[in-house]
């Protein structure tokens, strides 16, 4: 909210009636997406909503059963690594780094797509490699001085803290040149001082030309953030709007609180046994925010400020969970 | 673990601000005056007779010189003496022990007391009875378990005991005081950090590095030359402990600083020294396990792109050595040969390499889209393959190409630029036979593979490989074609790996399918290959390659062990993984890792099985 820009630029993706299907589960069900250049689009959901699994068919990871993905008006090829070619970068929601490499490596891995040097230029070594290698090495500096990972840049991947394990995973998806960069959950199990922090660092991105889509569960950074947020409920998209049609449209709060509906008994207890979940999860890490959390989960009709509160108390919680194995599955 | 309450293992244990030694009720002052005069005292006895008859190998009778064993021993004891005299500050040994002296003192003492008790024990047990040990026997038998205990009541730092919960079953209980035993083994040989160094001049740092080499050389020389069992394995125990004990004194971390700041005269250095070696030997004995030796050390660093690098588990990969050798000893001229053409060496290697990459490109191409273990099956069955094939291509069962199990004999000697390989030269005065010919040769195949491991680990593909390895789905995702990127590993593997086939093939004479397994009595086979890689080292060079001489050098030297080698050598392995799975020589990412918590992963994870 803080920096609304003018979104006028030329379409960077198109996603038009993506459809993602395994087997008889539908996870995504014609999703229109567009995110337009020098904009930040945020995507929120419930868990299991399909959001990751959207991402996947993004970046070619998947291949959607129906629908296409454009990227600045040609088709995406259906390999990941042609994607990221073609100009698209993502970050994981669980980090993946490659772990037993420096942080500098990890950086130059990223370039790979930008750099031609093959095998035989390794082994003969001419003065085009020796260039082409130090160029490499110049802009990964400028890309980890960006991110403020500068001074670490001989340090072992594995070795970093949580919260600039994943700044470098965003800088070595800039080290792709990316015109589009995706980030999967950005801030899960940041504290608030690195949010902030995170957030500065995507209107960087956004300052310097490259559109951002962000998928995340801490609604006040993603309201901050966004110029325009889409909700993805059950596969489909529910609502896409600025933050405040987002936040005031009734069926989020509902999607994201368990309201129960007319016609769907269901609904009922999936949200008792959310809210059971979450408190378990909760009663070791914040026990205070779980209070509240519960207190509000109860009344009916919450007040849009304090869902906010609410969603922010969900992320932290889900931060823990996320490092569950089973969530691997997810990807 | 939230509700374990803190009782303290013995209520009697001595806080862990006060050091003590492993072994108590000697003063620190007694305990490295014992060390220190065990030390000399069984450098000593090594100038005396250890036994009246020269029955027992080595002529341990005579007095005023070390003979065999007592070599060794007397190494063990002069580096024992050094590290106690450096650990009393003695002014220009210091140099000796950057990184503390008490727990290099603590090895280099248990090493020169297990050498000098095992030859004790092995003459008594020898001749019959300790009735046949001289004075000198005993004297070095005392003087080493005096210096043993000396430097085992050393104090140290002991670790804090994890406090332990009362709910534990006594399985567990037994389990967590093991483990604070080992932590207790670990303490006291502990070394601390070394002190930074003083920038020696660059003539300095490069005479340290020869007079390293040099070292090696001699070390790896008399290892080869050993004569009989005993000697061997007093060998691998003085050399195992020494590493240790120098390791532990941090002089093995400061020259390999050195060898870093100057690695092309340490690679130099080191090639040098090899190619020195056959001019050591009065006879072509050695050069031949020598050659031997480097093939199967080509052929694991070969292997190491491919594993070590790139991650993909090849259990197939000496059929691309014996591609590369039936190659070559198709076209080398040889009667057997259905193909009478002799082409000129040059030619015959890279047709063999040729050859090899197809075959890996061919067996890669449709097998590296597969994942892990379907990989890892693939290629095993592709050696199997190759070798069945080979076997039947006889004239009965297939078109006569190469003999079947016969395989393809009387290969000719190379003969390169009038230089008959065959022939003994003479050079420099020093004679110069077959073995060691191909022994040069050989170390050039080496050097190109070395050279050629080092470029592509170092740029662009290199790193592809190890993004590769690390995390598939990451690499894909930052734009690497992952197929492509493995495919050109397992062809540069193989390609490496018809080169060196191209040489054996001329150092063996005969090239028969039973070269080729993959398990196997004699190195090179597959598991082997494996086993040197991953025993030294995944990802390093020197790593395969000290593996290698170790794989080959033992079963070698060790023929009591019979029917057993394989078993030791599985148990060894076992033990390997359990207690160091990085390898002997571990690569740089894990030096790398400053925080001890931070322990490396196991090494499966890395292989991608």
């Amino acid at each position: 909210m803080t920096t609304q820009t003018t979104t006028s630029g030329e379409t960077v993706l198109d996603a038009r009636g993506v459809t993602m299907r395994f087997g008889g589960l539908t996870a995504v069900r014609g999703v229109d997406l567009t995110v337009n250049s020098g904009e930040i689009v945020g995507l929120i959901g419930p868990n299991g909503a399909g959001k990751t699994t959207f991402f996947n068919c993004l970046t070619g990871l998947y291949i959607p059963t129906e629908g296409e993905v454009r990227y600045k008006g040609d088709v995406l090829p259906p390999k990941s690594f042609k994607v990221t070619a073609a100009g698209i970068a993502r970050t994981f929601q669980n980090i993946r780094l490659f772990a037993n490499m420096t942080v500098l490596e990890n950086v130059l891995v990223g370039r790979h797509t930008r750099t031609k040097e093959g095998l035989w230029s390794a082994l003969l070594r001419g003065p085009g490699f020796h260039k082409a290698e130090r160029a490499s090495r110049d802009r990964a500096m400028e890309l980890l001085e960006f991110v403020g990972l500068a001074e670490k840049a001989g340090h072992l991947a594995r070795n970093l803290p949580y919260g600039e394990q994943r700044k470098l995973e965003i800088a070595r998806a800039l080290a792709s040149e990316p015109g589009l960069l995706l980030l999967d959950e950005p801030t899960a199990g940041m504290n608030p001082q690195e949010t902030r922090a995170t957030e500065e660092l995507v209107f960087a991105i956004r300052d310097k030309g490259i559109a951002v889509l962000v998928i995340e569960h801490d609604m006040r950074f993603i309201f901050n953030l966004c110029d325009r947020v889409a909700v993805l409920v059950q596969g489909e998209k529910l609502v896409e709007g600025d933050s405040a049609t987002v936040q005031g449209d009734e069926r989020v709060v509902a999607a994201y609180l368990g309201e129960p509906y007319e016609g769907d008994p269901g609904q009922d207890e999936a949200a008792e046994v959310e809210a059971a979940e979450a408190h378990a999860t909760r009663s070791h890490t914040a026990d205070t925010e779980a209070e509240a959390t519960e207190a509000e989960t109860t009344e009916a009709e919450a007040p849009e400020a304090e869902t906010t509160e609410v969603e922010t108390a969900e992320a932290d919680a889900e931060a823990t969970t996320d490092a569950a194995p089973g969530k691997e599955n997810d990807r | 673990m939230t509700t374990q309450t803190t009782v303290p293992e013995t209520p009697s244990t001595p806080a862990a601000t006060t050091p003590s030694g492993l072994i108590g009720g000697i003063p620190p002052t007694v305990a490295r005056a014992l060390a220190t005069g065990g030390g000399i005292l069984a450098v000593v006895s090594t100038f005396l007779a250890w036994t009246w008859t020269a029955e027992f190998p080595g002529d341990l009778t005579v007095y005023g010189y070390p003979g065999g064993l007592q070599v060794l021993v007397l190494i063990g004891g002069i580096l024992t003496t050094l590290f106690a005299l450096s650990s009393y500050q003695v002014k220009g040994l210091r140099w000796l022990t950057p990184a503390g002296a008490d727990g290099a003192l603590k090895l280099a003492a248990l090493g020169t007391f297990a050498t000098a008790w095992y030859t004790v024990l092995a003459i008594s047990a020898k001749l019959g009875g300790l009735v046949n040990l001289e004075p000198g026997g005993w004297l070095v038998a005392v003087a080493t378990l005096v210096s043993v205990t000396g430097a085992a009541a050393l104090p140290f730092e002991r670790p804090e005991p994890e406090p332990f919960d009362p709910d534990d079953t006594g399985w567990e209980t037994y389990r967590h005081q093991v483990r604070h035993g080992i932590a207790i083994l670990r303490a006291a040989v502990a070394s601390g950090t070394p002190t930074p160094a003083r920038r020696l001049p660059a003539y300095a740092e490069i005479l340290v590095i020869v007079a390293a080499m040099a070292l090696g050389l001699i070390v790896f020389t008399y290892g080869i030359g050993t004569e009989y069992d005993q000697l061997f394995i007093g060998f691998l125990i003085t050399v195992g402990f020494c590493f240790a004990a120098l390791a532990k004194s941090g002089l093995i971390s400061r020259i390999s600083a050195i060898t870093a700041r100057h690695r092309v005269i340490t690679m130099a250095g080191a090639f040098i020294a090899a190619a020195l070696f056959p001019f050591t030997q009065s006879d072509d004995q050695y050069a031949t396990i020598g050659v031997y030796i480097l093939i199967f050390a080509t052929v694991a660093l070969g292997l190491n792109i491919v594993v070590g690098l790139a991650g993909l588990l090849d259990l197939g990969y000496v059929a691309f050595l014996g591609v590369g050798a039936y190659t070559a000893a198709l076209v080398s001229g040889s009667p057997a040969s259905p193909l009478h053409v002799q082409l000129p060496f040059w030619a015959s290697a890279l047709l063999g390499g040729a050859v090899a990459m197809v075959f890996g490109v061919i067996i890669g191409a449709p097998t590296l889209r597969l994942r892990g273990d379907y990989l890892a099956i693939v290629t095993l069955g592709f050696g199997e393959i190759f070798r069945v094939t080979v076997l039947n291509l006889d004239g009965t069962s297939g078109p006569d190409i190469t003999n079947g199990s016969n395989g393809i004999s009387s290969i000719p000697n190379l003969n390169i630029l009038g230089f008959d390989f065959g022939q003994e030269h003479n050079i420099l005065g020093f004679t110069i036979a077959r073995f060691a010919n191909y022994f040069l040769l050989m170390l050039l195949i080496t050097l190109i593979v070395v050279v050629v491991f080092r470029r592509s680990s170092d740029s662009r593909i290199g790193r592809a490989w190890v993004a590769i390895r690390e995390d598939e789905t990451a690499a894909l995702a930052m734009g690497i074609n992952g197929f492509r990127v493995k495919l050109i590993a397992f062809a540069l593997g193989a390609t490496l790996a018809g080169l060196a086939g191209a040489v054996q093939a001329h150092v063996t004479y005969t090239v028969t399918p039973e070269q080729y397994q993959f398990a196997h009595v004699v190195p090179p086979n597959s598991a082997f290959l494996l086993a040197a890689v991953v025993l030294g080292g995944m990802g390093t060079i020197s790593g395969p390659l000290v593996g290698a001489a170790l794989l080959y050098l033992i079963p070698a030297k060790l023929q009591f062990l019979g029917n057993y080698q394989l078993f030791a050598f599985g148990l060894a392995l076992v033990l390997l993984m359990r207690f160091r799975p990085e390898g002997l020589i571990p690569n740089r990412r894990r030096q790398l890792e400053f925080h001890e918590d931070a322990e490396a992963p196991t090494v499966l994870s890395k292989t991608g099985a």
